[in-house]
C-alpha cells in the first residue's frame, strides 16, 4: 500500500530560519495509507506541530515531507485533509447543521470534485439526530466534539488529523467516542493521525503508536500494536498484552519528558 | 450565598416605583424646600410645555433627529469600513491607526468650532460632529472584533482552503458583530450629544439651539423639556439598536 506520509529529516521551528526555536528536529516518519497512528509525547514535543506541517498550516524549515504522494499545499488545496481541534472550534452563530455544512460553504472554489450535503446523515451517524437546529452552546462538550468530527468527515478527507480531540472530555465520554471513531475509521478507510497525551487512548486506538520527546522534538519510540490486536484494530482495554504495551509506552514517555 | 432573584412583577414594579418616588419628591419636596422654579421647574410644569409648545418642540426635534441619525449612520459606516481596510492591510493599519488614535484624544468640544468653521452653519457641521463622535469607538471595537477569531478558527478555514473573502464573511464579520453592536449602543447616545453640541455652537434650530435660547431667556421649563426630549431621542435610538441586535445575534 502507498504511504500517506513520508517525512525525512524534517526540521520544524518558529521564528524564521536563522533564529529558529526548533520544535521538531530531523524527524523521519512514514505512515501507511489507511492506518491509524497515535502520537504521544510530553507538552512541547511538537506533536501538534507535526500535524500542522502535514496540514500545510506551517512550513518546515528543512527536510522533505510528502503527504498522499504530493506536497502538503497541494493536498490542502484539494481538501484531502480534515482537521479536528481540541476545542471543537464550532462557530457559535451557526446551528449545529450549518457548522457541519461549513465545508460546503467555504473553499469550494479550489475543488474539482463535488461534495454532497451529507450533514444530516453524518449527524445521525454521530448520534446527534435531531440536534441539527440547536446552537453549539446548547450542546455538551462531547456532543460538540462529535459535531466537529462530523464537519471534518463531510469533506470526505483521505487523511484525518486529530489534535487531542477528546482531551477535555470525561473518561466515559472519551471511551465512547474512541469506539465511535474506530468504527468510522474501519468503515471509511481514512488515514488518521491522532495526537493525545493519554497513554491508554493512544494504545487503544492506534495500530501503531509513536512517542516523541521534547527539546527538540524527536522520535524516541515506535511501537507496532497490530500483533497485539485482533483484526480491524480491535482490542480490549484490559487485555494483558495491551496493558503491557501501555507500560512500555509509559516508560518511553517518562524518559522523553 | 447570592440573594434570590426578584420575581418578574417586582423586577418591573420596583424601577417604576423608584422613578415615581423621585418624580414625586421633585414635584413636592423641591418647591417646599424653596428651590425656585427658574432653577428647577416641577415635572408638571415641564409636562405643560409639551402640551403648550408641542409644535415648537417638534420643530426643533426634527433637525436634531436628522443630524443625529445621519451622523450615526455615516460615522459608524466610516468606522466599519476603515476597520475592514485596516485588518486586511496591516501596513496601512500600522501607519495610520496611531494617528487615528491621536485624533481621538482631541475633545470633540474643542474640535466642534473648527468643524463649524469648515462646514458653515447648516446641518452639515452637526452631522459631521455626530459622525466623528460615533466613528472612533466603532473603529476600535470593529478592529478588535474582526481580529477576534481564534487561531484555531483561522486554521480551520485555512484547512478548508477558504478565500479571504469567505474568511471575512463567514468568520471575521460574524465574530465582530457583538463588538459592533456594543459600540452602536454607545453611539446611539453619543450621536445625539454630537448633534446638540454642534447646535450650541451655531444654530437657530434644533434641540441644542432650543436649550441655549431657553437658558438665556430663563425659560427653564422649556429648557428642561428640551433636555427630556433629547434624552428620549437617545433612548429611542438605543432601543432600535437593541431590537436589531436581538434579531441578528441569537447566540
Amino acid at each position: 500500500m502507498a504511504n500517506a506520509i513520508e517525512a525525512s529529516r524534517l526540521d520544524v521551528g518558529y521564528g524564521g530560519r536563522i533564529a529558529a526555536v526548533k520544535v521538531l528536529s530531523s524527524l523521519d516518519l512514514t505512515v501507511e495509507a489507511g492506518s491509524f497512528l497515535s502520537i504521544l509525547g510530553p507538552s512541547g514535543c511538537g506533536k501538534s506541530t507535526l500535524l500542522r506541517v502535514v496540514a500545510d498550516l506551517l512550513d518546515p524549515l528543512g527536510g522533505t515531507i510528502s503527504v498522499l504522494g504530493d506536497t502538503p499545499h497541494a493536498v490542502r488545496s484539494r481538501r484531502d485533509v480534515g482537521f479536528v481541534f481540541q476545542d471543537s472550534t464550532l462557530l457559535p452563530w451557526r446551528s449545529v447543521r450549518d457548522n457541519v455544512r461549513l465545508p460546503l460553504g467555504v473553499g469550494q472554489g479550489s475543488l474539482t470534485r463535488k461534495i454532497e450535503d451529507r450533514s444530516d446523515e453524518l449527524l445521525d451517524l454521530m448520534g446527534l439526530a435531531g440536534f441539527g437546529d440547536r446552537l453549539p452552546h446548547q450542546l455538551s462538550g462531547g456532543q460538540r466534539q462529535r459535531v466537529a468530527i462530523a464537519r471534518a468527515l463531510l469533506g470526505e478527507p483521505k487523511l484525518l488529523l486529530m489534535d487531542e480531540p477528546f482531551g477535555a472530555l470525561d473518561e466515559i465520554t472519551r471511551d465512547r467516542l474512541n469506539d465511535e471513531l474506530l468504527n468510522l475509521w474501519r468503515r471509511a478507510g481514512t488515514t488518521i493521525l491522532f495526537v493525545t497525551h493519554s497513554i491508554a487512548e493512544a494504545a487503544y486506538l492506534g495500530e501503531r503508536v509513536i512517542v516523541l520527546a521534547a527539546n527538540p522534538g524527536r522520535l524516541v519510540k515506535d511501537l507496532d500494536m497490530r500483533p497485539l490486536k485482533k483484526d480491524g484494530n480491535r482490542c480490549s482495554r484490559e487485555d494483558p498484552a495491551i496493558v503491557a504495551a501501555m507500560a512500555e509506552l509509559r516508560i518511553a514517555l517518562e524518559q522523553a519528558s | 450565598m447570592r440573594p434570590a432573584p426578584l420575581s418578574a412583577q417586582l423586577a418591573v414594579a420596583l424601577p417604576v416605583l423608584g422613578a415615581a418616588s423621585l418624580l414625586l419628591a421633585w414635584q413636592f419636596l423641591l418647591p417646599w424646600l424653596g428651590v425656585p422654579a427658574y432653577i428647577v421647574p416641577t415635572p408638571t410644569a415641564i409636562a405643560g410645555v409639551f402640551q403648550k409648545n408641542a409644535a415648537l418642540l417638534l420643530d426643533n426635534l426634527r433637525p436634531t433627529l436628522i443630524e443625529a441619525l445621519a451622523g450615526f449612520v455615516i460615522g459608524n459606516l466610516a468606522g466599519v469600513l476603515l476597520a475592514v481596510l485596516f485588518v486586511h492591510n496591516r501596513i496601512l493599519q500600522a501607519a495610520y491607526f496611531p494617528v487615528v488614535l491621536f485624533f481621538n484624544t482631541i475633545p470633540v468640544l474643542a474640535l466642534a468650532p473648527i468643524i463649524v468653521l469648515i462646514f458653515g452653519l447648516g446641518m452639515t457641521p452637526k452631522i459631521v460632529i455626530a459622525a466623528v463622535i460615533c466613528f472612533f469607538p466603532t473603529l476600535v471595537n470593529m478592529i478588535r472584533g474582526l481580529d477576534g477569531a481564534s487561531d484555531n478558527e483561522h486554521e480551520l478555514f485555512r484547512v478548508l482552503s477558504a478565500t479571504r473573502w469567505e474568511v471575512f464573511w463567514s468568520l471575521r464579520l460574524p465574530r465582530a458583530l457583538p463588538m459592533l453592536f456594543s459600540s452602536l449602543r454607545i453611539a446611539s447616545a453619543t450621536a445625539v450629544i454630537g448633534a446638540i453640541v454642534g447646535e450650541w455652537i451655531g444654530s437657530d434650530k434644533g434641540l441644542g439651539a432650543l436649550i441655549i435660547q431657553a437658558s438665556f431667556n430663563y425659560q427653564s421649563d422649556r429648557l428642561y423639556a428640551a433636555i427630556v426630549l433629547s434624552s428620549a431621542l437617545s433612548i429611542a435610538l438605543f432601543c432600535v439598536v437593541v431590537l436589531v441586535e436581538r434579531r441578528i445575534i441569537k447566540y
